[in-house]
Formats: structure tokens, sequence, C-alpha cells
């Protein structure tokens, strides 16, 4: 496997909500355009998410597809440090989770990139 | 020529724009003006306040909202549909009576008032008879914080705002009715969705889901090219043209700010969303991922093809109970070594909250500029040129608590250099009132609707 990849940030692939169900963020990724939607899917996987939120949340990472609307929908158990009231974060109710999403970055593969036009990160991170 | 039903979102929370009713009503023909004042914690402090005076418990916002849309509806028949009626849906009709008699329009408007909702006169008898009120997410019965319960309310469905219509009121008030139930009853009264026509009915929940947010799905709080939208001063709340098969369009009435767009809508869909396939209420389950959104000219997105099922046998209940004190303070550290203060700052305090036997169920410290909102995925906030340490502490005991905030401004004289930003005074210890989500047999809970003028 020795193809060449590029990155590309998430934050230049897809838009994002998210909101509070409990002690649960959901978080709504939607793709810029439609046909970087199967990117994503391929790509936002539920266990690489989890990894991303790392200690910031402390349940596991549900994903749902929506390709009507070109989204994913994620469910991060345990994200809110109780929820709701007993939460004592800035973000109690997880509507900026949504931007620690669009953090990640992904890695795709060069021809792919070409392809779909995707906005290739050049350098750094 | 088919009939089309405009439903107006006038209010996405209790504390939303107070001028956003008057200019749904006037801005342009609609028929129905919905307003959604209830959020999880709402219920538990209109309780409170029904606690200290029997004729409170509503959203009180709600009757100047009517004040302000009076003439639309008494003059062109504009339809209101509220739950502001929070935990006491009689006291908010009775006030409401009140002020349209003293606008001068004493006997000209109808009101239907809905009640049924609220369970708490009932908790004990329902516990007793088998019904446990299973925490949705833990499990736990209610008995086991029986005692500390507040409030207790079903989210009820778009039926008896459809009864109280049909009764010809005008203004209809409920208690917890489910958000989405404000924008489908009018659409089931208008066009006579029978209750099995489920594809219908799953396009009236993907309507009120998308109007419920008040201006969330119009431009407001909308990521996808922020920079772009125009005018947000001036915002135009969302309005859904509505036809009988259950399509819509999304729009703003003209010579307002921000956009109607495939991504804004796009956003307020996947918003507070759990499995997209089921998504429950209590008329129907619907299916988003049926939902078609395009673009249908400027500032107009038509969602079509939506799809749902029958809904399930339960209704939802929002419990509300007192579970201890918190409070949260904070203190601004600047430039040289902003990050590096305040993190001096978190932890000599956290030693003298140890040292004076303090004990919480919760302390959180969070670093506001440098990783509060992102934690580790922000960086170390080393860079940062001023830092806002913010601590938090959760517990039963209230005089642990009080303690906590008398510790916070020694640090300005006693602490690390560079520290500013307490002018707010010492913080303010609250009482968590929490929320306790739990399912009910349906058939356990009935409504009732009366409509006065």
């Amino acid at each position: 496997m020795s193809e060449p990849t590029v990155q590309v940030r998430l934050l230049d692939l897809a838009h994002t909500r998210s909101g509070d169900k409990g002690d649960m963020a959901n978080c709504g990724v939607i793709a810029l355009r439609a046909e970087w939607y199967p990117v994503l899917v391929r790509e936002l996987t539920a266990e690489r998410v989890r990894a991303h939120y790392g200690a910031l949340i402390a349940g596991p990472v549900e994903r749902f597809e929506l390709p009507n609307l070109s989204a994913l929908n994620f469910l991060l158990h345990g994200a809110l440090d109780g929820g709701g009231t007993l939460s004592l974060k800035t973000d109690a109710q997880g509507k900026v989770v949504s931007t620690a999403m669009l953090r990640m970055v992904l890695t795709v593969p060069a021809q792919e990139a070409v392809q779909l036009q995707l906005p290739v990160l050049t350098q750094k991170e | 020529m088919t009939k089309t039903v405009r439903v107006a979102s006038g209010q996405g929370f209790w504390g939303d724009s107070l001028e956003a009713p008057r200019q749904q009503v006037d801005g342009g023909p609609i028929d129905y003006l919905m307003l959604d004042y209830l959020a999880e914690v709402t219920m538990s402090i209109l309780q409170k306040q029904k606690e200290r005076d029997p004729a409170m418990g509503y959203a009180r916002d709600f009757i100047g909202a009517i004040e302000s849309v009076l003439p639309g509806v008494v003059d062109r028949g504009v339809k209101v549909i509220a739950n502001a009626g929070g935990v006491n849906p009689v006291a908010c009709g009775k006030a409401l009576v009140a002020a349209i008699a003293k606008a001068g329009h004493a006997g000209k408007v109808k009101i239907g008032v809905v009640t049924g909702d609220d369970l708490l006169p009932r908790i004990d008898e329902l516990l007793g008879s088998g019904h446990e009120l299973k925490h949705m997410e833990t499990g736990a019965p209610l008995s086991t914080v029986r005692e500390r319960v507040l409030s207790a309310n079903a989210y009820i469905g778009s039926t008896p705002i459809v009864q109280a219509l049909q009764q010809g009121a005008q203004i209809v008030v409920t208690g917890r009715s489910t958000d989405t139930a404000l924008t489908m009853a009018p659409l089931r009264h208008e066009f006579g969705w029978g209750a099995d026509s489920w594809n219908q009915l799953a396009s009236g929940i993907v309507a009120g889901h998308i109007l419920e947010c008040g201006a969330q799905s119009s431009g407001g709080n909308c990521l996808h090219d922020w920079w772009t939208i125009p005018d947000l001063a001036n915002i135009g709340y969302p309005i859904a043209e509505c036809e009988s098969d259950g399509s819509f369009v999304i729009t703003k009435h003209p010579n307002t700010g921000g956009r109607v767009s495939v991504p804004s809508v796009s956003e307020q869909l996947v918003y507070e969303m759990g499995d997209p396939q089921s998504y429950i209420t209590p008329d129907v389950v619907a299916d988003f991922t049926s939902i078609r959104v395009e673009q249908d000219g400027p500032n107009r997105v038509r969602v079509f093809g939506i799809t749902g099922g029958p809904a399930t046998p339960f209704l939802k209940v929002s419990i509300a109970y007192r579970a201890g004190y918190k409070a949260v303070g904070s203190l601004v550290y600047s430039w040289p070594d902003a990050m590096e203060k305040a993190e001096a700052a978190n932890r000599i305090l956290r030693e003298r909250l140890d040292r004076l036997g303090l004990r919480f169920d919760q302390i959180l410290s969070e670093f506001v500029g440098a990783n509060a909102t992102h934690g580790h995925l922000a960086g170390d906030g080393r860079e940062a040129p001023e830092v806002q340490f913010r601590i938090g502490v959760r517990g039963e005991d209230r005089a642990s608590v009080e303690r906590f905030t008398r510790e916070i401004a020694p640090l300005v004289l006693n602490g690390p250099p560079s520290v500013t930003g307490f002018a707010g005074g010492r913080p303010k210890v609250e009482e968590v009132i929490a929320y306790w989500p739990a399912l009910i047999d349906k058939r356990v809970v009935t409504t009732q609707v009366e409509v006065v003028s």
C-alpha cells in the first residue's frame, strides 16, 4: 500500500451542528459537496471519531448515515460531564462539540483528491 | 387551487427575541404563529415559580407576545399556538383573557387551554401501580429520587391542540406539548390528515423540527459560510408553507436578514438528532433519512418525500428533581505566562479547598481562551495573551458550596500575579434542578381541552 496520500481538513469538507441529549452530545456532519459525502462515510468512522475526542468524552460513539442530506450523525456518549444542569462545563449543552469535530484531518488517496477536487492541506497541520 | 397553510415560527425558547412574534405576524401573510417556550430545564423553573405563587408557572413573556400580535389575531385571523402554559396552562389562559380584555378586545378571541400533561399530582399513584418511571439513560427507578421530584410532565402530542382548533380556538396554550406538535396540529387541523396518515404526519414533524428552534434554520447559528449571511441584525424567522401532501417550503418574510438555504435547513435537521430513522414523537415515528431538500429560489427550500410509521405505545415524561447545589467562579490572568498563572491558581485553590476539608461530587476547572471547549484538541494554551480560569463545584451540601465561593476572591491578592476580572463579586450558589427522562404507557395520560373567551 504505497499509494500516495494527501491530508484534508474536515473543516474544508463539511459543516457541522451539535446539541445535547442528556449526557450525550449529537454532532451532525454535512458534506459541503454531495460528491464528497462518500469520503466522509469511508474516513469518518465511529472509531476514528472516538479516538479524535479522546478524554473529552467518557463513553462510546455511535454513527448514523443520512445520505439524503449528505450527512453523518454522531452520538457522543458521556460528552457533557453529566449533561443539562448537572454539568459544570462552559459547553454544558454541547453546542461547540461540532467545531471540535472539524479539527479532524483526514488522509485520502492523492488521486481521489484530484478527482474530487478536495481542498488539500498543503503544509503543517 | 390547492390550499397552502403558512406556519411561522416566532420563538425558539423562553428568552428568544421579544420582537420576533410581531415581526412574523406583521411582515407578510401567515396563518399560524407557533411559539416554543419550553426546554428541559424550563419546566422546573416554572414549577418553582408556581410554588411561590399559585397564579404563576407559565412563560410570562408570552402575554407580551400576544399583546404585540393581537391586531393580527383579531383583524386578520392569525392563530397562535404556544406551549407557554408551562406547569400552569390554566393560569396562563386566565392571564391571556385579562390581557386581551385590557387591550379592548374582550370576548373577541377564543382561547384553547390544553391540560393533562402534568403528572406530578399523580406521581405516587403511578409509582404505586407499577409505573417505575425509570431513567431512560441510567435505568434507575424514580423511587430513588421520589422525595426530591419538583415536576413531572408527559410530552403530549398534537391531538388535543387539533381538538382546540376544531372548537374554534384562535390561541391555543399548552403545557408540556412536544415542540413539534405546535406545528403539526394546525396542519392536521387544516388538511384533515388521519391519525394513521404516517407520511403526512411525519412531514408535519419535520416541519416542526425545522421551526422549533426559531431562527436557527434561517441563518442564525449557521456555520456554513456564516460570514456571508446577510443582515443578521434584522434576521427573519422561518416560515413553513405547507401543502396537504405533506411537502412544504421553508422561507422567511421579504426584506429580512438571514438566509434560508439547503445548508441552513440541513444544519437544523441534524440538530439534537438521535437515530435519524426513528425520530420518535407521540403522533408518529418519522424517518429523517427520507427527507429531500432542494433550493426553490432565493431563501426558499423545498422539503418533501418524508415517510413515517406508527407511534410507539409510550410517551416521554420530563421529570425535574432537586440535585444539590453548584457555583462557578472565574478570574482572568494576563500575559506573560497567562496559562501558567491560571494553572497555578487552580492548583492553589484546590489545595485550599482540600485543607478546608470541603468535599464535592464534582469539581471542574477550565481555562477559557485556551482549551475550555475543545480540550487537548486546542493545544496547551501556552501562547494565549490572556486566560480565564473558570472553576465550578457541585455537591449536596449547600454550606460547602457557599464556602467555595469565598475562596476565589482571596486569590487576587494572595495568589499568582497579573490577575483581574473579579468585578462581578462572589459567585452565586445555585440549586441544581436535574432532568430525569422516563417513558410511560400512553393510555395512562389523558388530556383535556377547554375553550374560553
